[in-house]
């Protein structure tokens, strides 16, 4: 009888133990998905629209993402700037975030989405050990960001199936990129979240007759595909243009690759094959994402530094350059900042019926410089109007 | 969808097997098992993630 009661009572603390435990996750976790991040809107956001206008089949899910127009007095061109395709590349979603809270256009639109995948950036890598969130330091006390996600959020889709047959080319891809918004264009009305997602950003092209895309990533240092333009065949030249002039003229290098014609559901390729707009993806380099990496945390996020990496590269395994100064937030968002200026200019001079014409945006330079931080805005300062929560 | 609400409902079994288990061990060790166990089949019934 009295080891009965021993028994039960030893449950009963690991019932409460295991409840704890249960607590203390949960309420990390709900944090983690349900934080919103502002978005202070530049003088030169004329509309602020979802991704449901231009598919209603996605209204009410997390994916209805906003898409922030800016406008110039002179009609143009449009481009569009996708952040957070991979929310785990945080520099594609500072880059853009710049961009919506400062630019002023002069000619043309420039369409930007900053969390192209929503779901993607409320969860981060299973076993990843990633931070939940970062902050980008301001004179106004600092901004946070959540980390993110390279797929969508299982509690937004899930289960994954054994195979996942790529729409339309029927390319049998890994099954977990089902959820992998950049495997998934472009798109389908009837299929899961993610290709829902991938569908309507291809309406939104279309419907808005976007004539650029610019999809905004990082990448690995053990990734050959890095520090570069990857260029669907319509946008070669353009792209081609775009890295000579910034190698030679910025204080960073940047080469140009061709997409290949038979890997399907990545942006570079599908955007361009199904839509008219040019399709580009810019990767800059990412050491939070290579396997042998050191201690995952946000000091490595922000600073990019890796002792492990140095010694990787100095044996020759990466494809990227690192040493002691690191990869920093600076540098990774200052080259995406400069590239799109750069294509831009490049665009507008090769089309000036078509234009776009981008002011008040940092080069590389200026970023490295000055820092994000000192492109963010303080949400505390602006009317309710002029503020967006992501 | 209906895939989706299948999983979760095994998730649940799951978690109700593994509870019962708990309450049927006479071994802490395996009992400090079933608790650290069963914690991502809860979240995971409740959407937690």
């Amino acid at each position: 009888m009295k080891n009965r009661k021993i028994h039960i009572i030893r449950k009963i603390v690991f019932l409460i133990f295991g409840l704890l435990l249960v607590i203390f996750a949960g309420i990390s976790f709900y944090k983690s998905r349900h934080m919103k991040e502002p978005v202070v809107l530049s003088p030169g956001v004329k509309k602020v629209k979802t991704l449901s206008q231009y598919f209603p089949g996605i209204k009410g899910t997390i994916n209805d993402s906003h898409v922030y127009i800016l406008e110039g007095k002179k009609q143009g061109g449009t481009i569009l700037v996708l952040g957070g395709t991979h929310p785990e590349e945080p520099a594609g979603r500072l880059a853009a975030w710049i961009f919506t809270e400062n630019a002023v256009l002069e000619q043309g639109r420039l369409l930007i989405i900053l969390s192209a995948n929503r779901s993607g950036s409320t969860v981060t890598r299973l076993g990843g050990a990633y931070p939940p969130d970062y902050t980008i330091p301001t004179t106004w006390g600092g901004q946070k960001f959540r980390m993110g996600d390279r797929w969508s959020n299982p509690l937004d889709q899930w289960p994954d199936p054994e195979v996942y047959i790529h729409y339309p080319s029927k390319q049998e891809l890994a099954y977990v990129d089902i959820r992998n918004l950049n495997r998934t264009f472009p798109g389908r009305p009837n299929g899961t979240l993610t290709e829902k997602t991938g569908f309507a950003i291809t309406q939104l092209i279309r419907k808005e007759s976007v004539n650029i895309v610019i999809d905004l990533h990082e990448a690995e240092l053990q990734y050959p595909v890095i520090s570069t333009i990857v260029s669907h065949e319509r946008g070669q030249d353009l792209a081609a243009m775009a890295s000579m002039m910034i190698s030679g003229t910025e204080d960073f290098q940047i080469g140009m690759e061709n997409s290949p014609p038979e890997l399907h559901g990545l942006s570079h390729r599908e955007i361009g094959d199904h839509t008219n707009a040019i399709s580009l993806l810019l990767e800059s380099p990412e050491p939070m994402l290579d396997a042998c990496r050191g201690k995952t945390n946000r000091k490595l996020l922000l600073e990019g530094k890796d002792e492990f990496l140095v010694k990787a590269y100095k044996h020759g395994l990466l494809f990227e350059k690192i040493d002691k100064n690191g990869w920093s937030i600076e540098k990774r968002v200052g080259r995406h900042t400069s590239t799109i200026l750069q294509i831009s200019e490049l665009w507008t001079a090769d089309h000036p019926d078509r234009g776009v014409i981008i002011n008040n945006i940092p080069s590389y330079a200026e970023v490295v410089n000055k820092g994000v931080g000192a492109y963010l805005r303080n949400p505390a300062k602006v009317s309710p109007e002029r503020l967006r929560w992501e | 969808m209906i895939v989706t609400i299948l999983y979760y409902i095994l998730s649940a079994y799951v978690a109700f097997i593994i509870l019962w288990n708990l309450i049927k061990s006479k071994k802490w060790q395996d009992e400090l098992l079933y608790i650290i166990i069963l914690i991502p089949f809860i979240l995971r019934v409740l959407r937690l993630k």
